[in-house]
């Protein structure tokens, strides 16, 4: 419905068609922590299958709503769904169908990486027959079969959280939350990761339900909703959001400035200003305007030579900036976290 | 990167756990889970199996011995009676009571490290989580009762097979309820700021008050409440009565009195360590 009109772009992933029945709905949840309201009355639904991402600063809400959603933290209003099940009435049905990577490790450094695998099957009650298989599986999809033996402690911070997210999938969830999953990691090993969670929507039709506060990382996602203060003031895809905030840029230089704007205008209809021996236009998408500009130029205007070229995208910091006046990461780093710190003693967990 | 997964494993229909497992209202396997986990680090920090030498040294060898002459076998209430005999029972308390708390204190450090989440996400009762921890804590415990049990020869003690048979159980009764009150304490506290107290106000005086090195019938009257509330009490005498056939109460009054103990103390921790 969103992408419709256009071809997908090759680098971002296919958006799955959104299939009929929401795999999570979340209907009017407020959550407070004594005066402070950490989410404010926010609607939405996922839909199987979908790479799903909260994106906001830190501090908006977006853990306390994937804490919500994974049964931690009781709601102070309104209802939420998962898998079909209430989180309220029915949370552990909710907790056998979902995996949860947390932002901060949650593995046990004194045992090893298999010794971590079996205590979760033993929690989410695994087949017994089934268990030393899955363990394997899960360890060769994460490239952590050579290490597995070794004690958590020996890992690294990339491996750790490889080793979190194939523990998540050993009782095979249907619905995947990661908060903040590639925080503190490289970026290198960041894209490791990605290919990692892309592998499994691929393989294992596994919804992703993701937080994070890296603008490159919420363009992975099919879906975003982008939250502020605990609400949710923007939910589309990616590319839909961006054209929120206007058009691409695109910037040229010519043999022949005046000519070229009189064509852009007359042959394309759009209005090019000149200044400083170069043009601006904007265009709603650069990546299908540009071939198709280079390629007419020369039967419009022969002698027409474009010297060089400039495609200027809006990004979701664009967006985050027009919805709230402020950039993502403008907030005082120290501040931010000593807040986040104060915010989990409270919470507790 | 380039690999082929063979998606068979993961989505063989039909047996998937959440179809087919049946809740109950508790969950043993969960239990089991936890309890070996605690096992595993315990046979992994070594520091711990030494802790469980030094302190009968310490306490029997070196202190017991060196205390003897001054103390009248009568003023321990009753003739013939050799005080590092005496105190024996009272350093496996000792044992216990260290073991136990420290192993129930992991909870504090499970919470700060984050593996709890690890737990308190999974679809398991929460008594069950606290089970796994009384137990396996008990079992430390016991292990730990057992090394102390080794120094008995060495005051001249012999213990025939019942007897030890006798106080394997009654030790992992004791452990199981120092353990219970040891969870109470790490769900109630959020940090490790509290340790130091722990030892020095719960611990210390629980072992003072519990007539493990000296007798405390004759304690000044402002003291014997605390004397009897204090489960360390009925654990020591009934440990006396087991090893030297000496005590206070009747045996099975005091296993009652621990067992009562523990779960009134678990019914406490549930709530308090359910907390979000």
């Amino acid at each position: 419905m969103l992408e419709q009109n256009n071809a997908p772009n090759p680098a971002l992933p296919t958006p799955v068609q959104p299939v009929s029945s929401p795999i999570i709905e979340v209907a009017h949840l407020v959550k407070r922590y004594g005066p402070l309201t950490a989410v404010d009355n926010i609607s939405f639904e996922v839909h199987e299958g979908e790479i799903f991402g909260f994106l906001g600063p830190n501090g908006a809400g977006k853990s306390t709503t994937i804490k919500t959603l994974c049964t931690l933290v009781k709601p102070s209003e309104g209802q939420v769904k998962v898998a079909g099940f209430d989180i309220m009435g029915q949370s552990d049905a909710v907790r056998q169908q979902i995996g949860i990577i947390f932002q901060d490790p949650t593995l046990d450094s004194g045992l090893t990486a298999v010794e971590n695998l079996e205590f979760h099957c033993m929690m989410y009650h695994v087949p017994r027959p089934e268990r030393s298989d899955r363990i394997k599986y899960v360890l060769d999809l994460m490239d952590l079969d050579a290490h597995k033996d070794r004690l958590v402690k020996t890992y690294s911070g990339g491996m750790r959280r490889r080793l979190e997210i194939a523990r998540g999938l050993l009782h095979r969830p249907r619905i995947l939350f990661l908060d903040e999953p590639t925080v503190g990691l490289d970026p290198q090993t960041r894209n490791y990761i990605w290919q990692y969670v892309r592998r499994l929507r691929e393989i294992h039709k596994t919804t992703i339900f993701m937080t994070t506060h890296y603008m490159d990382e919420a363009e992975h996602c099919d879906r975003i909703a982008i939250i502020d203060h605990g609400v949710i003031v923007a939910l589309d895809t990616p590319a839909a959001l961006k054209r929120m905030v206007g058009e691409d840029q695109l910037e040229l230089t010519t043999s022949d400035n005046t000519l070229a704007a009189r064509i852009i205008e007359d042959y394309y209809k759009l209005s090019a200003t000149e200044r400083d021996d170069r043009l601006t236009l904007q265009v709603a998408e650069a990546d299908r305007f540009v071939p198709a500009l280079l390629g007419e130029l020369p039967r419009l205007a022969s002698n027409l030579v474009v010297n060089t070229l400039q495609i200027r995208k809006p990004t979701l910091e664009d967006v985050f900036l027009k919805l709230t006046g402020r950039l993502i990461r403008e907030e005082d780093e120290g501040k931010k976290d000593e807040r986040r710190l104060n915010l989990r003693k409270r919470r507790r967990l | 990167m380039a690999k082929v997964f063979n998606d068979s494993v993961m989505s063989l229909p039909g047996t998937d756990s959440a179809l087919t497992f049946r809740r109950g209202a508790l969950d043993w396997e969960a239990t089991y889970g936890i309890w070996r986990r605690d096992l595993k680090k315990f046979f992994r920090e070594k520091s711990r199996l030494w802790g469980g030498i030094a302190r009968p040294i310490l306490w029997l060898i070196i202190l017991g011995s060196s205390l003897k002459p001054a103390i009248s076998s009568s003023s321990l209430g009753s003739t013939g009676i050799d005080y590092t005999h005496y105190i024996f029972p009272g350093v496996i308390a000792l044992t216990l009571i260290f073991t136990s708390i420290q192993s129930a204190i992991s909870i504090i450090w499970d919470r700060e490290f984050g593996f709890l989440k690890e737990v308190m996400v999974a679809p398991v009762p929460r008594l069950s989580i606290l089970l796994g921890k009384a137990l396996g804590g008990a079992t430390q415990a016991t292990i730990q009762g057992i090394i102390t049990l080794a120094f008995a020869p060495l005051i001249g003690l012999w213990l025939n097979p019942l007897v030890l048979l006798g106080l394997l159980g009654t030790m992992f009764v004791i452990a199981f309820a120092l353990t219970a009150l040891g969870i109470v304490i790490s769900s109630a506290m959020t940090s490790f700021e509290g340790f130091g107290v722990i030892s020095n106000f719960v611990v210390m005086p629980m072992y003072f008050l519990s007539g493990a090195i000296y007798p405390t019938e004759s304690a000044p009257f402002w003291i014997k409440p605390l004397i009897y509330i204090n489960p360390l009490t009925y654990g020591v005498d009934a440990l006396r009565q087991v090893t030297i056939g000496v005590g206070v109460h009747d045996f099975w009054f005091d296993m009652g009195v621990l067992a009562v103990f523990a779960v009134v103390v678990l019914a406490i921790a549930l709530p308090l360590f359910n907390r979000e």
